[in-house]
């Protein structure tokens, strides 16, 4: 199982943990890739969780790797589609029938967990219903402060924005409005002068 | 006393300048030779006649320019100006607050006539004259936010107080020093101080956190903060660093006394009446190396300061690589004698450069 720890940051940074069963009266799940893992280890200490959950499951490059075990868990509804944006006016329709005591369980990558944690927050479900955990790609969605646009999946640093073309390094400042971290041109002083992209956490 | 508004820029030719009054009210941040961070809250009740801690929401030369400049920055990115949808109410008692502390502190300058909810405004210096319905948004070109702060030098910051925090849920910002209102809209005050060194692991934050959320109604408090630009340039924004972030690099011994400033902000902050959120005004000054070392005692404490900051504050500030043609200048303007206590000039009592 691909468990990363996080190094120490700064206080804008979000912390990832382990999903734990919670009592509650609903159980919205969303998950992507690996994620999937996460929720058969929360069902697996929780199997009666099932009956009233409703997973939204974005396979990406895992493909049918864990569609068939989450099948199997046999939750009260299932959803898998082909990318978040596809699956975002599901979200949105079941934040709406959002009730007090419903619990949510977010896990994957950091960009699929903080859109949708985005989503829950503008719902106005309380970021302590909400529980989150990483699992698989390193990879971060991030906003490049000069154009506004979004990159998704960034995996080094520095990275060319997909928008406006300027390479730009990776910061831990981190919008949850947002669901992004910061992108700021690295060679704004010394123009041309751009260290070779770097794996992060490498 | 009547002001006289200089007609300038903070771009392109950089025509701003100071004139001897401004240099000499010029808010010098540094009480003694040396500085780190701290928790400097005061009350906001005034200060030395002239002085910039005088009035609530001061007015200076540079008044009617930098709210050309502001103008500019709005027109070219509508986001330096952004509300959430709770802050309304926060933006009409700021509004008001404004209104009020002008025309009762400046009655030279602006008026402001209420019949009930029916108010006239009338700001001289920039041609207005409006009347609008309080609390009625339909009646007002902007927002009630975006309204008065197009009318009022500094940035700002407002802040909704909820679950033992505070939010940055409102703002105006084009005069920042490198920060993004867009960016950071919605963060709670641990959030969007995280970029800052060292503070956090002082306690700053939280201290000042603890403050802030007692501040009361009628009871405004300030404090001073300070950094450095090259070029007069009120907007050193993130949204545009990769432009002018090249112009840290064309410091040069020669030029140095006309284009290095040192920029110090007059933070202060306000309880709202009727919103109960905290209003945040940042208002930047700036003054050129060349002018602040005609006071003497400032030449030599800064000096001092600059040559002592830790390296981690002189990079967060941005000007690492600009610190040793720094100190070379201010060196020459530091005779090593004592200084007095406290940030005034002291132009009376303080010796002439003995070099």
């Amino acid at each position: 199982m691909s468990r990363v720890q996080f190094p120490t940051s700064i206080a804008s940074r979000p912390v990832y943990g382990t999903l734990a069963p919670r009592p509650g009266k609903a159980h919205l799940m969303m998950a992507d890739a690996e994620g999937a893992g996460a929720l058969l280890d929360l069902a697996s200490q929780d199997a009666g969780l099932m009956a009233r959950a409703h997973i939204l499951y974005i396979p990406r490059a895992t493909g049918e790797a864990f569609a068939a075990g989450l099948r199997a868990l046999n939750p009260a509804q299932l959803y898998i589609g082909p990318s978040f944006d596809a699956a975002l006016p599901r979200l949105r329709r079941v934040l709406s029938d959002a009730h007090m005591g419903l619990q949510v369980y977010l896990a994957g990558t950091e960009g699929l967990m903080g859109r949708a944690a985005a989503e829950v927050a503008a719902a106005g479900i309380p970021y302590g219903a909400v529980q989150t955990e990483h699992r698989g790609s390193l990879a971060r969605r991030m906003q490049c402060v000069h154009c506004k646009g979004i990159t998704e999946d960034v995996t080094t640093d520095p990275f060319v924005c997909s928008h406006c073309g300027l390479n730009l390094f990776v910061r831990d400042h981190y919008s949850r409005r947002l669901a992004a971290f910061q992108g700021v041109c690295i060679d704004a002083e010394d123009p041309g002068n751009v260290p070779e992209p770097v794996e992060l956490y490498k | 006393m009547t002001i006289q508004f200089n007609d300038e820029t903070f771009r392109g030719d950089y025509s701003f300048r100071n004139s001897p009054w401004a240099i000499k009210r010029f808010p010098f941040p540094f009480h003694e030779d040396s500085y780190m961070y701290s928790v400097n809250m005061e009350q906001h009740r005034g200060g030395p006649a002239g002085s910039v801690f005088e009035k609530r929401f001061d007015v200076d030369e540079h008044y009617v320019s930098e709210m050309r400049d502001r103008a500019l920055v709005l027109a070219e990115d509508p986001l330096r100006c952004q509300s959430l949808p709770h802050m309304t109410l926060a933006g009409w008692d700021l509004l008001e607050l404004i209104m009020v502390s002008k025309s009762e502190d400046y009655p030279d300058l602006f008026e402001l006539h209420r019949d009930g909810d029916r108010w006239r405004w009338v700001n001289k210096p920039l041609g207005i004259d409006d009347t609008f319905t309080f609390m009625d948004e339909t009646t007002l070109p902007y927002g009630p936010l975006e309204y008065i702060t197009r009318q009022t030098q500094g940035d700002f910051a407002v802040l909704d107080q909820r679950d033992d925090n505070l939010w940055m849920d409102a703002g105006m910002v084009t005069t920042q020093a490198d920060w993004s209102l867009d960016f950071d809209i919605g963060m709670n005050f641990f959030e969007w101080h995280a970029p800052v060194p060292l503070a956090h692991e002082l306690g700053i934050f939280k201290r000042a956190l603890k403050f802030l959320m007692n501040v009361q109604q009628g009871a405004p408090a300030r404090r001073l903060n300070w950094t450095m630009t090259v070029n007069p340039l009120l907007d050193t924004s993130p949204e545009n660093y990769h432009k002018w972030g090249i112009q840290k690099t064309e410091l040069t011994a020669e030029n140095i006394g006309a284009k290095q400033h040192l920029r110090v902000e007059l933070q202060t902050f306000y309880r709202l009446p009727r919103s109960n959120a905290l209003v945040f005004p940042i208002r930047c000054y700036l003054i050129a190396f060349q002018d602040l070392v005609t006071v003497p005692k400032w030449g030599r404490r800064l000096h001092r300061v600059i040559r002592d900051l830790p390296e981690e504050l002189a990079t967060y500030k941005g000007f690492i690589a600009n610190r040793p043609l720094m100190i070379d200048y201010l060196s020459r303007h530091d005779d090593g004698l004592p200084t007095s206590p406290g940030v005034w000039a002291d132009l009376e009592t303080e010796p002439p450069l003995q070099k």
